[in-house]
């Protein structure tokens, strides 16, 4: 559980960055080396290989080098990971609110029974 | 599963991250606001929907004086864990079916949590708003709520280590 949750964290901090949520938009669509995303997103490859290296350990990107080029790519597990934990919190949250949905409904019918008095 | 056909989709609860600290939490109910309101401020009526079966946990105690300046206590039991779980903090504003604050204070890294209510066309939408201190606590909260429920936790573990 300490595991899933501090992996959770490094997941949500590496998400917490505009250019590094771009980042991920960007690998969505295709494979992409960190200079070629530097130069996308207007930064020095140092700078951008520091994003890279945040998503890397958070594992919502992998990348390879072959050469001198390092390639991108969307570590896609990861976020799935993270989609199943908010449809998790989601789920209480609907469990919740059908619970309240039938008593609000109970309620009803019950004014209606009282004659609309209120 | 309980809403059914045409309705399914209007009950639909939404659940979304908002800027770095908040957790905006919808939903739109088939009865005017004063029915909604009711069973959020009549303590009572609170108590029976607020933790839902499948969460598995029990109420040992219930203390909720909802009026503003009012303080609430919630004390929970849950088979998997040895202590009772207490949850409290002040309820900041109760105006009559239009909006509830409450303060979480049982850490500091609780939120402060808003309800606002809205009836249109005798329907209405309620926004549950939390704003917790600080980014890390709120992605704690999310992850954490699934721990509260350990059966559904094994299931999604055993889901995530199949797609490993």
């Amino acid at each position: 559980m300490v595991h899933y949750q501090a992996r959770l964290d490094a997941t949500f901090a590496a998400l917490s960055d505009v250019t590094r949520r771009g980042v991920l938009e960007q690998l969505g669509r295709s494979d992409a080396s960190v200079s070629d995303l530097a130069q996308r997103f207007h930064m020095t490859l140092t700078g951008m290989g520091k994003h890279v290296s945040i998503l890397e350990e958070a594992g919502l990107v992998t990348t390879e080098k072959v050469g001198r080029v390092r390639t991108c790519k969307l570590g896609m597990r990861q976020l799935e990971e993270e989609a199943a934990w908010i449809e998790r919190h989601r789920e209480l949250w609907s469990a919740r609110f059908d619970a309240l949905d039938e008593i609000v409904d109970h309620l009803k019918r019950e004014e209606k029974a009282n004659g609309k008095r209120r | 599963m309980a809403s059914e056909g045409s309705s399914a989709a209007s009950k639909r609860t939404a659940v979304e991250r908002k800027g770095d600290r908040e957790l905006v939490v919808t939903r739109t109910f088939d009865a005017p606001v004063h029915l909604v309101f009711e069973a959020w401020r009549n303590p009572e009526l609170f108590k029976r929907w607020w933790i839902p079966k499948s969460a598995g946990m029990s109420l040992v105690s219930g203390d909720m004086d909802i009026r503003t300046g009012g303080t609430y206590r919630l004390v929970f039991k849950h088979p998997a864990f040895d202590q009772p779980m207490a949850f409290f903090g002040t309820y900041k504003e109760v105006t009559e079916n239009t909006r509830l604050v409450w303060t979480n204070e049982e850490s500091d890294q609780g939120a402060l949590t808003t309800v606002t209510f809205e009836e249109k066309d005798g329907k209405t939408l309620v926004t549950l708003h939390e704003l917790y201190p600080t980014e890390a606590a709120r992605d704690e909260a999310i992850a954490g709520s699934a721990e509260g429920l350990p059966e559904q936790f094994a299931q999604l573990d055993e889901l995530l280590a199949a797609r490993a």
